[in-house]
């Protein structure tokens, strides 16, 4: 059996702007992206006679990243959770009369340029997009970028982020009422 | 009557089934709820296409956006690697 090598000597060349790459692409911060990576090669030095040679050297590098990322999603939501989630009826009413729950007429869908928008061809919207993106709360960004990114179970998620399923659910839906609402709005 | 007016006029709990279909499991009963729902609400059925849409363009962003090309500054690294080989001699 083949078994992989780790040589440190060689790990910035080789690995560390994929790490980065990897990293921003799931902190949005370029100085919190480098940190971590400086991180992960510390940590994994530490680590390294636990190293088995079972994966290559990026994977296991990768994984020890990974790990400090949900420690960065967990930081930024941990206290935030509560509070965020606490107005959620509040919120809604923006949306949803009281009664039956049928959309207010102010907030409720209407065609807008999104509807003849073939996300295929072009990218000229992603600005506004991320845009609204930006004005969720961090938690909401954590699962969305879980989901969306490496596509993660959502039971892994909420284990992850050390959410209940039903706050999971809510968090979804709120995080795409008040997006597609910014959407709508900001359209041109 | 009541029950089915009830279930017309839900769009907070529709909308909230219709998150949760892109990404998980409804129940039967759930299943039931948004059909009957959408088959009266063109709202919702329209909320429903924006949503899928929006999913689309949150992937594309996130998997794009450059910064899939973003690289470390050369003098970082350089620190980065010098940071390395100290720990390493440490040892």
């Amino acid at each position: 059996m083949t078994t992989n090598q780790i040589d440190p000597h060689h790990w910035v060349e080789a690995h560390a702007d994929y790490m980065y790459a990897y990293a921003r692409a799931r902190v949005n911060d370029e100085e919190q992206a480098r940190d971590l990576v400086q991180e992960t090669f510390l940590a994994a030095l530490e680590k390294m006679k636990t190293f088995e040679g079972r994966s290559s050297e990026r994977t296991w590098l990768t994984a020890i990243l990974r790990n400090k990322i949900i420690d960065v999603y967990r930081r930024r939501s941990s206290g935030l959770q509560q509070t965020e989630l606490r107005p959620a009826e509040e919120e809604q009413a923006d949306f949803f009369e009281h009664e039956y729950g049928h959309w207010n007429p102010e907030p409720a869908p209407k065609h807008f340029g999104l509807d003849e928008y073939d996300p295929l061809r072009g990218k000229e919207f992603e600005h506004i997009l991320a845009q609204c993106l930006k004005k969720l709360p961090a938690l909401w960004m954590s699962v969305f970028t879980m989901k969306h990114l490496d596509d993660e179970s959502s039971e892994a998620i909420c284990s992850e982020l050390k959410l209940t399923s039903s706050n999971f659910w809510v968090i979804i839906h709120r995080a795409k009422l008040n997006l597609r609402a910014c959407l709508q709005k900001n359209w041109i | 009557m009541e029950a089915l007016k009830k279930i017309a006029n839900n769009c907070k709990h529709a909308t909230f089934l219709i998150e949760k279909k892109l990404i998980g499991r409804l129940s039967l009963r759930e299943r039931i709820f948004l059909k009957i729902h959408l088959y009266g609400c063109g709202l919702c059925r329209l909320y429903q296409n924006q949503t899928q849409k929006i999913n689309i363009l949150i992937r594309q962003l996130l998997h794009g956006s450059g910064t899939q090309d973003a690289k470390l500054d050369d003098n970082f690294k350089k620190e980065l690697q010098e940071r390395i080989e100290d720990e390493l001699n440490k040892n």
